[in-house]
């Protein structure tokens, strides 16, 4: 598949026969009865040409997979829930419609991560690389879950080189912009320029505790990663940024050392950072606990998260559907699950062309491909997106559970 | 005035029947200051929340007198932070001018009507809501500057009276228990580290601390200065303002939106809405100037008609400058030009014989006749001596900011950006402004803070006199009134330059 343009022929199959419409709709919906969780819901369509259509809005799923099958996009994005129906945007006043409810969504991108990754640059991704992401999604499933406090939390891979974080929480929905904002600021510690070191520390030397155990977690990926994976400090260039971190007159012992023998690997070199810190002093002493910090520092540095800032911010922010096709690789935008997110292998999932030549070949297997249109909305469960759609609806069975508890717990009390 | 209460208030059913129960008093009532609150009940502490509107009868007078002089202290704590003030700056001069126009004292005063003061403080806040909610642009500006200032009365309120305060309102905090600080004491520990205290197990046990969801200090989430458990901060108890702060801010901004929609019920009501236009213009135009000389009465020395040009250059703000120089190069100036620098130069202490010289002279492509009969009328109709004999005071920095004739307003506000930096370069460049001022400038005029650029130019342009950065036009205050400028300028040169002030004169 790889390069080769997609056909809009190919888009429409999918959308005809394979997209699951149904499990979008009971996704944003959170319950079976179109509310205005999603008939208030703006959708965005990108068609080929970079032609770009905002405010629609659609009353169930059928409504929805009519249009996407007319227009045929390259691919939809989804917005925020409004005071009004968007598609009702130009009969209001210009300032009417307002935002109101909307995911909170996060969004990695691999390309922020160029100046730690040898083994690839700019859009490429590989295996070794997908390590960064996964050592992120464990760091930041955890402070969501155990320090925010939200638990629907969806991963979604984004087609290429990221991935995508939906949470579907009320009290996600419901947060402000500003809201939004304090938790990117909550969870960024790599400040936005290329070359910014991180400054993390409250007061003189403390961690605070969410960092503590973002650590913990990412000690041995940096180990197995940085160190013996990328072998990053092998260069000059990234050894001298190495040691920016390290108190002045360490790095400059440990400048000599590197220098003269350019043959050390970066395991080799971590060992001599740890040698400098045991040698410099007592264990308790002042410049024992900032070498410690350093090295703290420097494992934050090289392997915590790092975020697309702008698309958590704000409310109308549009993301990409899941299940949308990436119009460069083919690959399907799938659900992740954040256990198991150590063995996805981004190669292997599903690309449209794979997926339509399942269905064709199930057709002349089974020869129920003569079965008709009416059929075809779930000719996803005879392809290999069928675990994908099943993730997703089990996730939304979790998310509905809840608030059909809530609506019978706000009963009792009348 | 009915409707007005209506506007603060959602319908629901309930609300109403208290309005109606509010309200039933007032309206028998035949007394027109009468109130349904008793005085030491109302307002029982200094710092208010303004959960409630004022349910009581008002003169029209006290509806705008009372939310003037708020605006102008919301206006000088927006044009702090468009300057980049500090807190502590920014205290003070918030503090210095509510002392003068806004004053509100605690219980501890008691020579003072405090009911009243804290009355006028109620009804202020809620008339200037009206006139502020009509836009997005102008709910948030009032919101951040109305927090700011709960924020500096809060910081200089007495310990006691605080604490009795936050006792008298329901806040949505709990108490962290000593199990629960147990057992999340190293955690705690770390998370405040940032304290200026030494932050160790003692300071933990006796330290207070309050759990509220974290969307409630998202000031401190953002910094990671607090520790966050299952959606829960845990917020040590000297950093509770945080959590008021973000209280404040969110009801109000609520209430606002709120008010927005039911201020249409206000249409039935003529007298007011040119008050709360004129209100809501405050904000983009600063606060009419409340300057004495703009009275209309000739403030300080008076000038002769051959000394302008002399003046101008040194002393006028630019608007003023731009209208001497059209006069001098075209010899001629239409009527709104004439009007503005007219009553101008009237105020800074021209006589209309000297007027009429000046005129005279400045408009020597017209016969003697033709003179008289087109402008002279109208020279001495803006000097009160025809016509309906009105004394015409000077146009304030609001008036020229919001005119229907830009080419006679504000340069700051109606000249294109390049216009207007090729305006100051040429005016200013002799007095000390460079190239290198033009951003922090053209910075502000981007804001919108068009009165903070022209104290920006009044302080380059007198760094010779020791004006200095932040120093504005005395105490910190900033232009609103181009005669104020003007006075305040020659003030500054009078000492030094006195003799040859006199020798140009001469």
């Amino acid at each position: 598949m790889s390069t080769d343009e997609i056909l809009p022929e190919v888009f429409l199959t999918y959308y005809r026969r394979l997209y699951p419409f149904k499990s979008l709709f009971n996704w944003l919906n959170h319950s079976h009865q179109p509310s205005r969780l999603f008939t208030h819901r703006e959708f965005a369509f990108t068609l080929p040409g970079d032609i770009y259509l905002r405010y629609h809005s659609f009353n169930d799923a059928d409504d929805l997979k009519k249009e996407v099958c007319k227009l045929n996009p390259e691919r939809f994005e989804i917005g925020p829930v409004y005071n009004a129906k968007p598609k009702d945007k130009k009969t209001m006043r210009k300032t009417a419609l307002t935002p109101l409810q909307r995911e909170l969504v996060f969004d990695i991108d691999m390309t922020d991560y160029d100046p730690v990754r040898l083994c690839c640059a700019k859009a490429d991704i590989c295996t070794r690389c997908w390590a960064f992401i996964s050592a992120a999604v464990k760091v930041l499933h955890r402070a969501l879950q155990e320090e925010f406090g939200f638990k629907h939390l969806m991963w979604v891979y984004s087609g290429r080189r990221g991935i995508h974080c939906w949470i579907s929480d009320k009290d996600a929905m419901e947060l402000t912009d500003g809201q939004r904002k304090a938790i990117v600021g909550f969870l960024t510690v790599i400040p936005g320029s290329a070359k910014g070191k991180i400054s993390v520390r409250l007061g003189s030397r403390a961690l605070p505790p969410s960092l503590q155990d973002a650590l913990d977690t990412l000690k041995d990926r940096f180990m197995s990663l940085i160190i013996n994976d990328q072998d990053l400090f092998i260069h000059k260039h990234a050894w001298e940024s190495l040691l920016e971190h390290i108190p002045s007159s360490s790095a400059s012992e440990l400048r000599d050392i590197w220098s003269k023998d350019v043959a050390k690997d970066s395991a080799d070199k971590w060992e001599d950072i740890r040698a400098q810190a045991i040698k410099s002093g007592k264990s308790g002493s002042q410049q024992r606990a900032a070498m410690q910090a350093a090295m703290e520092d420097i494992i934050l540095q090289y392997t915590y998260p790092r975020l697309d800032a702008e698309v958590s911010k704000h409310r109308n922010h549009l993301l990409k559907a899941p299940f949308c096709i990436h119009p460069k690789t083919g690959r399907v935008c799938v659900p992740i699950d954040p256990e198991t997110i150590d063995d996805f292998d981004p190669e292997k999932v599903p690309t449209v062309q794979q997926l339509l030549d399942e269905l064709d070949s199930a057709a002349s297997m089974g020869g129920e491909g003569e079965g008709g249109r009416a059929e075809h909305h779930s000719d996803w469960e005879r392809t290999s997106l069928k675990p994908y759609v099943d993730m997703l609806d089990k996730f939304t069975t979790g998310l509905m559970n809840e608030v059909r508890r809530e609506k019978r717990a706000a009963d009792t009390t009348w | 005035m009915r409707a007005l209460w209506l506007a603060f208030c959602d319908f629901t059913p309930f609300t109403r029947l208290i309005m109606e129960r509010h309200r039933k008093p007032i309206l028998d009532s035949t007394s027109h200051t009468s109130t349904v609150v008793e005085p030491h009940t109302a307002y029982p502490y200094r710092l208010n929340f303004y959960d409630k509107p004022p349910l009581y009868e008002v003169t029209l007078e006290e509806f705008e007198t009372a939310a003037l002089d708020r605006l102008r202290v919301l206006a000088e704590i927006e044009s702090s932070a468009a300057r980049n003030r500090t807190w502590e700056e920014t205290k003070k001069v918030t503090e210095t001018q509510c002392k003068k126009v806004l004053p509100l004292n605690s219980n501890t005063a008691t020579s003072t009507d405090r009911h009243a003061e804290r009355r006028r403080d109620h009804l202020g806040h809620f008339v200037l809501r009206l006139a502020f909610c009509r836009s997005e642009d102008l709910r948030r500006r009032f919101v951040k500057s109305e927090t700011t200032l709960f924020r500096v009365r809060y910081d200089t309120d007495d310990t006691r009276e605080k604490d009795a305060f936050l006792q008298s309102r329901a806040f949505n905090w709990t108490l962290v228990s000593a199990e629960e600080k147990e057992q999340y004491k190293r955690q705690l520990i770390a998370a405040n580290q940032h304290s200026r205290d030494k932050v160790d197990e003692r300071w933990l046990a006796n330290e207070p601390f309050l759990k509220v969801r974290w969307t409630s200090v998202p000031d401190l989430v953002e910094k990671r200065r607090v520790f966050l458990k299952g959606g829960y901060a845990y917020v040590p108890s000297k950093e509770r303002l945080s959590i008021l702060l973000e209280e404040f801010q969110n009801n109000l901004a609520q209430a606002l939106e709120m008010t927005s929609r039911s201020i249409p019920n206000l249409d039935e009501d003529s007298r007011l809405l040119p008050i709360l236009n004129n209100l809501s213009h405050g904000f983009i135009a600063g606060v009419p100037s409340e300057w004495s000389g703009g009275s209309g009465e000739a403030a300080g020395d008076e000038i002769k008609a051959d000394m302008i040009d002399s003046l101008a250059p040194a002393h006028f703000p630019l608007c003023m400058r731009i209208m001497h120089e059209s006069l001098r190069k075209d010899r001629h100036i239409k009527h709104y030009g004439r009007l503005n620098y007219g009553v101008f130069l009237k105020v800074l202490g021209l006589s209309i014989e000297e007027a009429l010289v000046f005129w005279r002279k400045s408009f020597s492509k017209f016969t003697d006749d033709e003179f008289t009969k087109r402008y002279k009328y109208n020279i001495r109709h803006s000097f009160g001596l025809e016509g309906k004999r009105q004394n015409y005071p000077a146009k304030s920095c609001q008036q020229l900011l919001t005119t229907d004739t830009p080419e006679y307003g504000c340069p700051y506000r109606h000249f294109s950006p390049e216009n207007l930096q090729t305006a100051l370069l040429s005016s200013y460049a002799s007095q000390g402004l460079t190239v290198a001022d033009l951003p922090e400038i053209m910075h502000h005029v981007k804001e919108q803070h068009y009165h903070v650029a022209c104290t920006r130019v009044f302080e380059i342009t007198h760094a010779k006199q020791g004006v200095q950065k932040g120093a504005g036009i005395g105490d910190g205050e900033h232009v609103t009134h181009p005669n104020e400028y003007a006075k305040r300028s020659m003030e500054l040169s009078r000492p030094k330059t006195e003799e040859s002030d006199k020798m140009a004169v001469d």
